[in-house]
């Protein structure tokens, strides 16, 4: 008996040690649920949003979108732009460092560039025009084109994935198909990679050499100010105690709670619920334009007479104050956003869907519409799309899988009775939608196309015209011309679009409008 | 039994080995692709082809199984496709977590269930067998996330006494670790509670009608010493037998429960390596639960000769 008193005694001393030997520094840490846990860490090497979000904490930009979508100078003090339009000189910010400690250079920024260039698609366009990047001084690069383009500013100012994040040369010059295993930047905060524990948290801490830029933050530009010592992305995987901790306090905030849960988290006193007007995602449709009954670019025009967004948004988020039914392909409110020439299509206008389908003399072959069951916020959009295209005069055969089978599938290009498919419905944030060129799903060069494989020469050229414009108001009309061609072509149908708000204690001050969540600026209020 | 111990040994070889054989190919015949999952949504077919090439998932199915199995042999699960981190180095980090979460769950099981099943042995018809048994009912019908939400709820968001999830190392207090795991072993523990109070109370009431226990009561034993001494002793064999049984099936109930409290353990490894088709640590995890399941039941039949030296091996 003596021995488990000594032994419980010894325990409640360790304890109580334990507890006294809690630092006592007044470190600010802000604490944080995002959509997905951090398991790969170039956001060069992948598209995916959670990586980007982690790019975005450690890394800068030459340039930048304001939240009015206006190219910025970031990491640059200026950019000039010959009389012709081909050459594009950017001068470095003085102060810029890498978490190392050393100075950023134009020598660092060119393998950065050109790693990007190589794996995202506006990088490539971009690239094809370029003739040379060259190095005036340390702080001094230039880039010559062959003829002009305003993918120049465009790709270096693209906000969502892949974002051309500036990294160290030697990490630069990485192969662009393997992933890099140095983590130096120069952004705000630096990556704690000690302390990173996939599927339990990631952590930050402040740069303190860091330089900011003297603007006010908006968009993804101006002054990235630091305002927290530490910030912990914590992995939470249920939704609900992602919410429960948030109401006690153990967490600061939520990147994405569910919009079911909004309506409990609106009544905690403790909790803001804030809707970002840029923190907005899409959905689309995308035929395979490879396989019977979507190859025939008929058939595919009647989807856009049998569908409606309203179906789609209600069944998906529910709520009114979170949805936008938007016809506009390049999104409601932003530059090239325009609804020119949707007024008679995704009304569910039934009667010249099935118009449509008795003149392309649709034979009834199924539609495979995969239906994916467990990412909550796209699980009813399939059913909706078989419940409209049905009303047509389609015949579906939904097959439901989980996202990560469905991801895999829409690689095949074997017939859908094969392995393959015809249809799926997925969702973009608006930033990767904002114009023709950025926009994955219009890339209409058959082969290289994304999956789905449209293939269509006009599109090509229309975005190629797009990419050579540098004026904003021939880009736009270029972008109306896009939009009309898309509904021609059915390379994707937009079923609406809704916004994801941010839930974050009440302590929590400073959060910065932005198409991508950002730590810089947000800070804990005593 | 020295030899017994052994030829058992050598027999989690051949389960050892259809176990790897099965697990690679399910993963393998299963419609997914890590390689697109890790391209993300913007990735041409091109650059999904690129990296399933750097994960080795272009070659011949039976060129990769003998590639892995070669390395498991010499340790090395490989690495994660995922992480960029050895799969043994994530498995070391995620053990302690689920070990204390195991250790906590048959610690309250076993000091909760064993003494109600005495008392309902006890008792036997009276109203606190059928309290007992009624519990135990429930226990085995109710899911383990409803109770973990329930007991969220009342001790966690309302009462505000334990913390809504995560874990805290031991190396970072001990206090705090015992803190967040109360409510999680509570929850995990329920079912086994169930199971095991039920086993003690139908195996006690078995030996308590045997004549040793009436002589024992006819010389003036005490009714404790009857209960404790004599007839659970007795009575011990089919309880070990469940609670051995018990913890090898907290494996599956450590993926629920870990998800659910946000503990970063081995369930949630599991989890994330299955949705993410993280190969690699799958393969690993499902050898290790494996392995794990098959010395529990090892460990099960050796304590049967420490409790009743009547059984020879």
């Amino acid at each position: 008996m003596h021995v488990i008193r000594k032994a419980i005694l010894a325990a409640a001393c360790t304890a109580a040690l334990a507890v006294a030997a809690t630092p006592g520094f007044a470190q600010t840490t802000l604490r944080a649920v995002m959509h997905s846990d951090l398991k790969i860490l170039d956001p060069i090497w992948t598209t995916a949003y959670i990586v980007r979000n982690h790019g975005y904490m450690i890394y800068d930009t030459l340039l930048a979108q304001d939240e009015k979508g206006a190219v910025k100078p970031q990491m640059v003090e200026k950019y000039d732009v010959s009389a012709d339009g081909k050459t594009y000189t950017f001068t470095l910010r003085d102060g810029l460092l890498w978490h190392d400690g050393k100075p950023v250079t134009a020598e660092d920024c060119i393998p950065s560039i050109k790693r990007w260039a190589a794996k995202d698609a506006m990088g490539q366009k971009m690239m094809s025009f370029v003739d040379a990047i060259d190095m005036v001084d340390a702080k001094t690069f230039t880039i010559k084109l062959k003829e002009p383009t305003g993918l120049v500013l465009l790709g270096l100012s693209k906000p969502s994935s892949n974002v051309p994040f500036m990294m160290p040369k030697r990490v630069a010059e990485t192969d662009p198909n393997k992933q890099i295993d140095d983590f130096t930047g120069s952004g705000p905060f630096v990556f704690v990679k000690d302390e990173w524990k996939p599927g339990d948290k990631t952590v930050y801490v402040k740069f303190d050499k860091y330089k900011p830029r003297s603007e006010p933050p908006s968009g993804m530009s101006g002054g990235k100010v630091a305002k927290v010592d530490r910030v912990e992305w914590r992995a939470i995987s249920d939704a609900q105690q992602a919410i429960n901790a948030l109401s006690k306090g153990e967490i600061d905030l939520v990147e994405q709670p569910s919009h079911d849960l909004l309506g409990t988290l609106k009544k905690d006193p403790g909790v803001d619920v804030i809707v970002s007007p840029l923190a907005k995602a899409q959905y689309v449709f995308r035929p395979n334009h490879l396989h019977k009954p979507f190859d025939n670019p008929k058939i595919r025009q009647a989807l856009w007479y049998a569908f409606n967004q309203e179906d789609f948004l209600m069944a998906t988020i529910g709520d009114e104050n979170y949805i936008k039914p938007c016809k506009a392909l390049f999104i409601c409110d932003t530059p090239f956003g325009s609804t020119a020439g949707t007024d008679a299509i995704l009304t569910s206008n039934f009667k010249k869907a099935q118009e449509l389908l008795k003149e392309a003399g649709y034979d009834g072959t199924p539609v495979v519409l995969m239906h994916s069951t467990d990412l909550k916020v796209l699980t009813n959009l399939a059913p909706v799309a078989k419940s409209l295209m049905e009303k047509a005069g389609f015949k579906v055969d939904m097959q439901s899988m989980d996202w990560q089978t469905l991801v895999a599938r829409r690689t095949k290009k074997d017939a859908p009775d094969a392995g393959g498919w015809n249809a799926f419905l997925t969702a973009w944030v608006t930033a990767d939608v904002m114009n023709p060129v950025s926009t994955g799903y219009l890339n209409s060069a058959c082969e290289k196309a994304l999956f789905g494989w449209p293939c269509d020469p006009q599109m090509e050229k229309l975005r190629d015209d797009f990419a050579r414009e540098t004026d904003p108001g021939k880009q736009k009309a270029i972008a109306e011309a896009v939009q009309a061609r898309n509904i021609e072509i059915t390379a994707e149908i937009p079923v609406g679009e809704y916004v994801s708000p941010i839930a974050m204690r009440k302590n929590v001050k400073g959060l910065v409008t932005a198409p991508a969540p950002v730590f810089w600026n947000l800070e804990i209020a005593k | 039994m020295y030899g017994y111990l052994f030829r058992r040994l050598l027999g989690t070889i051949p389960v050892m080995l259809v176990v790897a054989v099965f697990i690679f190919l399910m993963l393998r015949l299963t419609p997914s692709d890590p390689a697109a999952i890790i391209a993300g949504d913007n990735a041409n077919a091109e650059q999904v082809a690129k990296i399933r090439g750097q994960l080795g998932l272009d070659r011949p199915m039976i060129e990769q199984f003998v590639i892995w199995s070669g390395k498991v042999l010499t340790g090395d699960f490989g690495e994660s496709f995922f992480f960029k981190k050895t799969v043994a180095s994530l498995i070391g980090e995620r053990i302690e977590p689920t070990l204390s979460l195991a250790f906590f769950t048959i610690l309250i099981a076993v000091l909760v269930a064993v003494p109600l099943g005495v008392l309902a042995a006890h008792r036997h018809g009276s109203w606190v067998d059928r309290i007992v048994m009624g519990f135990s009912v429930l226990g085995f019908s109710v899911p383990v996330f409803v109770i973990g939400y329930l007991l969220i709820y009342l001790f966690a968001v309302y009462l505000n006494w334990l913390p809504v999830q995560g874990y805290q190392r031991i190396s970072e207090g001990i206090g705090g670790w015992v803190q967040r795991l109360i409510l999680p072993s509570v929850t995990l523990s329920v079912i086994y509670i169930a199971l095991i109070a039920r086993m003690t109370r139908t195996s006690l009431l078995e030996v308590l009608s045997e004549d040793y226990i009436r002589t024992a009561r006819a010389k003036g034993q005490i009714e404790r010493k009857v209960l404790f001494r004599h007839a659970l002793r007795n009575a011990a064999v089919p309880i070990v037998t469940v609670i051995g049984l018990g913890i090898a099936l907290l494996i599956g109930g450590v993926v629920v429960t870990e998800s659910v409290f946000t503990i970063p353990g081995l369930g949630r490894l599991t989890v994330d390596a299955v949705l993410a088709r993280d190969y690699p640590t799958i393969q690993a995890v499902i050898l290790l639960f494996s392995f794990v399941y098959v010395m529990i039941n090892l460990a099960v039949d050796m304590m049967y000769t420490l409790l009743d030296p009547r059984i020879r091996y």
